[in-house]
């Protein structure tokens, strides 16, 4: 008796949109024994991380509110994954957002107009648009691996976001602190519900995902993503560009990982600060293949990311949880959902010594 | 001046140290044809494991021998997943990068700020003691020569063995390899893990020699950076032994730069950058230079095979 | 069926080996053995098993039943280095060579244990002289032509001083003079008693090289033959299990207008080994087939893709589609002219292997057929479309949402031959129209060509297969290291002719040694 796999040739489904279940459950189930190894009741961390944040209407409000960012970013870094372009430096483009977004809110400080929040929505694209814009330029001109500078913008766009709360930018009266003045009503997001945070980025990431939809399923466009990304050369004989669609991912993932930016500047934070997001842009990636680089499957995904971020603070106050467990966590969930992916592709045949006839079908 | 020069020569070497062990076991992976992008990952493992052991039992040898065996361990994870269950390299790579920052920061967590002595300086008898040629060559702790010397096995072993010759044969096309009787996938297990080994000793040599102690994310980036050296060192380990020591001079200059108030009017955080801006540029000229040609990746990087039954 | 006189054991014998695939049995209950010295010939067409067998007999592959005999005694063949250890040497179809590497590293490879790389050097000049096999073991493969390949090949095996060789299609990547220069090698192995297990689907190679052949069908035995007295026609059709049907040669018709004109293009390739194309010029007429003939690498990727306008060039003129120039245009507005292209490989290349049929008519179709609009596609025409093409050349899927992948190679080629046909183009150039197809899918492609030309449109087939060429073609060309020779008409075309014109220089440079009159003598 012997394992066996065998690639399957016709692919179920259910069983592609099964295996993040799956996922979830092991992880879940890790997260059991790791509690218990770190010695903590695992049955109540694992509610206090899970339950929770589901338990109260600020909780639920918290999850659009970190949801949205969330499904921003994978939304758009989902379609450059779909065309295999690794854009992985979405917290770079995610800052210069930020950064874009502020400098629009800084600049007309005082000023009341509705016309300030659209400026920061549009420069905030900018931003982010202008940071995917160095790989995108780099990769189709010289073919230099996006992974790597996008990678490294981001550290640059951090350093750069220093430099700015640290000088021209510091509030004058902020005793000192590398932060920028409170934004003025102007340029802030509408809270939607009384007595919560939830704002209407949330509803912009909701419109996103559903756009991006859209141009997956409908659009030529969409179709050429995905053809460049499954096979380049039929993509040359199908009349696609290579590098169109290089620049069109990266600047679509950047327009949406530097609104996402702007969104939080101007939605809970309120300020230009040196640590802007825990990491948005790198949990993005997760949430991007968690929800199968599906915008539908995003949105489902950036709600238990989510669930993981609010988890994770509410067990660091109530169980003294290391934040850092959070990551692993997302980190664990990215392996199982990797490793669950073989299901999809192979059938796994216990095979006994005398194997049955089958029958050709070819 | 001279002792001036000779300080910055050696703090080079020591900055850059970590990339050239983390590059150094990369270039190997990549040479079976595995992309591992998860080096920051199993370097901050190295980092975390390497101070904690060396902490509590005080023996830093054990501390490095552990950083290795952790950096190994967090590789097997990946080949488990790249090469028999099929991942595709890149995800599973950074997925190892973030499952490593968190699981370093949650082992870590009680190390921060915590004080630790550092390793020894070997201090060679006779050489050490001579003017600059000893504070130059003779006065580093143990591991910059390991780093070294392994870098110049691994040199060897590519080039000179058979082993050497049949992993550059799986690199260079799996089916081949394959199809004449060579086993592929153990060849790229042990590749990856090889290149866990080296990440974890470079990541213990951040935490116990050039900077000891423990912080989170205390890596920054250099992981990142060391993939890039095998990219700019060609895959060949004496050119990554070079580039390595130009990182390191690039984040030394910086240092001094920041250091000694000479920043011209500019903020730190210009100078911070420079170790960043310099990877893209130099990816930049490897890539669009007349000499592209000859800076071939292993014909199979990153690509999963499979045998077929 | 071992009737061997002297008694002793075949070197190799089969017994009953049956090997499973999901959803195929590739070998079912295959015997048959070869005695030493023998030249054994295994027969059938692609997919028939023969590439499986051979992979069991050097164990690459394993048999789920059955036994494999060496000299009389049962052997477990665990893995190629088991199967070299008792002496069988396999040349591989696909080469299992290493581009980046040198001859002399590609042979230490191949060969059990570690070796010294200095006297293997000296060894290997000596082996590859006595066989009339000349190689500079220094030189990288990616340097070396097809017929140099396959030598580094020949040469690792004959270094393990093999019982039994190999050879799995050996003839498909040479000119018919490198041909003769392989039987020469091969008979002198024949002759110093080591035995050749030789693999083709070309009949007359077999008639002319083998001492006794196998016939292999749907993975089963079909027959027996002494290849030396039994005719083509009947091999043939134990080959293919049917009564052969003959394809009418058409008769040469007036040439009228030309449809499709090449004239003076030449390209630089952006590949790293590519071909770069010299000044190559024919002309098509409506109703006319042209072939362009040669052996792979010597420029057929790049011709294509400068016919299909995924390559373009800076002259306009240097192609014309009815007289109009459309060098510079890429694939799409050549497309929208009316110019369609069938590239060489289906997986990846004229077809996503993951995506429905559906989506992949969307590839090529989406404009021409007005199943995308505006930049929208239309999903319900789209999945119509696919249904044609399935109808209409009878290709056998589920429907429109199956993968492509999920189709045998007859089937996939079939539907990417009727996507293309079925826009009705001008122009259809195509490349290796029946490369790894069954001869009932091979049939109903060349049919659908014949029928298209009827109907007034020009067609160019780029193939390697002289056989499918002349059976196809109004007139020929051959495409030698990035330049295409003059055309001929097929009706009046000898094989000699055609050969000289694929040896151009490829293959037949200076250093056609002297040792090769004397390997051949020894035949």
């Amino acid at each position: 008796m012997s394992l066996k796999f065998e690639a399957r040739r016709e692919i179920p489904r259910w069983l592609v949109y099964g295996t993040p279940l799956l996922a979830i459950a092991l992880t879940i189930l890790s997260g059991y024994l790791l509690f218990m190894i770190l010695g903590l009741n695992p049955g109540s961390t694992l509610y206090i991380f899970l339950v929770s944040p589901l338990e109260t209407q600020f909780g639920l409000a918290e999850l659009a509110v970190k949801g949205g960012p969330l499904i921003l970013i994978a939304t758009g870094l989902a379609i450059g994954f779909r065309a295999n372009v690794w854009n992985i430096g979405a917290e770079g483009q995610l800052t210069m957002g930020a950064i874009f977004g502020a400098g629009v809110a800084l600049a007309f400080w005082g000023d009341e107009g509705v016309w300030i929040l659209p400026l920061m929505f549009v420069a905030g694209a900018l931003g982010g648009m202008l940071w995917a814009a160095i790989p995108a330029f780099l990769k189709t001109k010289f073919e230099v691996s996006e992974i790597l500078t996008s990678l490294m913008l981001t550290y640059v766009a951090a350093l750069v976001l220093s430099i700015l709360v640290h000088g021209p930018w510091r509030d004058p009266d902020g005793f000192n602190f590398p932060q920028s003045r409170l934004f003025t009503e102007a340029a802030i997001l509408p809270v939607i519900l009384e007595g919560t945070r939830l704002h209407v980025g949330a509803l912009v990431a909701l419109f996103a995902a559903a756009a991006a939809w859209v141009l997956l399923t409908y659009t030529v466009t969409g179709f050429q993503i995905k053809v460049v990304g499954q096979a380049p050369m039929a993509a040359r004989f199908a009349g696609f560009s290579q590098k169109g669609t290089v620049w069109f991912s990266l600047l679509l993932a950047g327009a949406l990982a530097g609104i996402a930016g702007m969104v939080e500047v101007a939605g809970p934070i309120g300020q230009l600060t040196p640590q802007l997001t825990p990491g948005y842009g790198f949990t993005a990636i997760i949430v991007a293949f968690l929800g199968r680089l599906n915008p539908i499957g995003i949105v489902l995904a950036g709600i238990v990311m989510a669930i993981s971020y609010i988890g994770g603070e509410n067990a660091q106050v109530y169980a003294q949880l290391p934040q850092a467990a959070t990551g692993v966590f997302q980190g664990m969930l990215l392996f199982y959902l990797l490793a669950s992916d073989f299901l999809v592709r192979y059938r796994i045949r216990i095979q006994s010594a005398k194997p049955r006839r089958e029958v050709a079908t070819a | 001046m001279t002792d001036f020069l000779v300080l910055i020569t050696v703090s080079i070497v020591i900055a850059a140290t970590p990339m050239l062990f983390a590059a150094v076991g990369e270039l190997v992976a990549e040479r079976s044809g595995v992309l591992n992008l998860g080096v920051e990952g199993m370097m901050l493992i190295g980092a975390v494991v390497g101070f904690g052991v060396t902490m509590s039992t005080g023996s830093a040898i054990l501390g490095i021998g552990s950083a290795a065996l952790a950096g190994a361990a967090l590789a097997l994870v990946f080949a488990v997943l790249v090469l028999t269950l099929m991942a595709n390299q890149v995800a599973t790579g950074l997925a190892l990068t973030i499952f490593g920052i968190g699981l370093s920061a949650l082992i870590g967590a009680g190390f921060v700020g915590m004080p630790i002595a550092g390793l020894p300086k070997l201090d060679i008898p006779v050489l050490s003691t001579l003017p600059i040629i000893g504070p130059l060559l003779f006065q580093y702790d143990a591991m910059v020569y390991l780093s070294i010397a392994l870098t110049v096995a691994v040199g060897w072993f590519l080039k000179y063995t058979h082993a050497g010759m049949v992993l550059r044969a799986v690199g260079e096309s799996a089916e081949s390899a394959h199809s004449i009787g060579h086993p592929v996938i153990g060849v790229r297990y042990l590749a990856t893990m090889f290149g866990g080994a080296m990440a974890g000793l470079g990541g213990a040599f951040l935490s116990l020699s050039v900077t000891p102690m423990w912080a989170e994310n205390m890596t920054s980036g250099r992981g990142w950076i060391a993939l890039a050296l095998v990219v700019f060192g060609s895959w060949r380990p004496g050119r990554v032994l070079l580039g390595a020591y130009i990182f390191g001079g690039v984040t030394i200059l910086q240092l001094h730069a920041q250091g000694s108030g000479s920043t011209v009017g500019l903020p730190s955080q210009v100078f911070t950058m420079l170790p960043y801006l310099a990877t893209i540029a130099v990816l930049t000229i490897i890539s669009a230079g007349p000499w592209r040609g000859r800076f071939q990746a292993p014909a199979c990087l990153g690509q999963s095979f499979r045998p077929s039954v | 069926m071992t009737n061997d006189a002297a008694g002793a054991p075949p070197r190799l014998e089969l017994r009953r080996i049956t090997k499973r695939f999901p959803g195929v049995v590739a070998n079912d209950g295959v015997s048959f053995s070869v005695q030493p010295g023998e030249i054994h010939a295994l027969l059938g067409e692609n997919g028939a098993g023969k590439s499986t067998l051979v992979k069991i007999i050097y164990g690459v592959l394993h048999a789920d039943e059955g036994e494999v005999l060496w000299n009389g005694q049962a052997v477990t063949l665990a893995n190629p280095h088991a199967a070299r250890r008792i002496g069988v040497g396999m040349v591989f179809q696909h080469f299992s060579l290493f581009d980046g590497m040198s001859v002399l590293e590609n042979i230490a490879l191949g060969l059990e244990g570690k070796s010294d790389m200095r006297k293997l050097n000296d060894r290997i000049i000596e082996v590859s002289k006595a066989y009339g096999l000349p190689l500079d073991p220094r030189r990288e493969i990616h340097t070396l032509s097809v017929g140099e390949r396959q030598r580094v090949e020949i040469v690792r095996c004959l270094l393990q001083d093999p019982k039994l060789l190999i050879m799995d299609e050996p003839t498909s990547v040479l000119t018919p003079q490198e041909v003769e220069r392989l039987f020469g090698t091969l008979r002198q192995l024949s002759a110093e008693g080591c035995s050749i297990l030789y693999i083709s689907h070309k009949l007359q190679e077999i008639k002319d090289l083998c001492h006794h052949a196998t016939i292999l069908r749907g993975g089963k035995v079909v027959g027996e033959c002494d290849p030396a007295t039994e005719s083509t026609r009947g091999m043939a059709q134990m080959m293919i299990g049917a009564e052969l049907k003959t394809l009418a040669r058409r008769g040469a018709r007036p040439r009228t207008a030309t449809r499709f004109n090449v004239d003076n293009l030449s390209l630089a390739t952006d590949q790293p080994f590519g071909i770069n194309l010299k000044s190559i010029g024919f002309e098509v007429a409506a109703g006319e087939i042209f072939g362009i003939a040669g052996v792979a690498g010597n420029g057929q990727n790049e011709l294509m893709r400068a016919l299909s306008g995924e390559l373009t060039v800076a002259q306009p003129s240097s192609i014309r589609l009815d007289g109009k120039p459309v060098g510079n245009l890429g694939v799409e507005p050549r497309r929208a002219l009316g110019l369609c292209c069938v590239p060489e490989e289906r997986n990846g290349h004229a077809a996503v292997p993951d995506m429905s049929l559906a989506s992949n008519a969307l590839i090529s179709a989406r404009n021409r057929m007005k199943l995308a609009v505006g930049g929208w596609i239309k999903h319900d025409a789209t999945r119509e479309f696919a249904e044609r093409i399935i109808q209409e050349f009878g290709v056998k899927a589920r429907g429109p949402e199956s993968a492509a992948r999920s189709l045998s190679g007859g089937n996939l080629q079939k539907y990417i031959v009727g996507r293309e046909i079925l826009q009705t183009p001008e122009v259809l150039v195509i490349a290796q129209p029946t490369w790894g197809v069954d001869a009932g899918a091979a049939a109903a492609i060349h049919q659908a060509l014949f029928n298209l030309a009827q109907n007034g449109a020009g067609i160019v087939v780029v193939s390697q297969d002289l056989d499918e060429l002349l059976t196809l073609c109004d007139r020929l060309a051959v495409l030698n290291v990035g330049s295409l020779s003059r055309a001929i008409d097929t009706a009046d075309a000898s094989m000699e002719e055609i050969g000289l014109l694929m040896g151009g220089l490829h293959g037949m440079s200076a250093e056609v040694p002297a040792v090769h009159g004397s390997a051949q003598n020894v035949a």
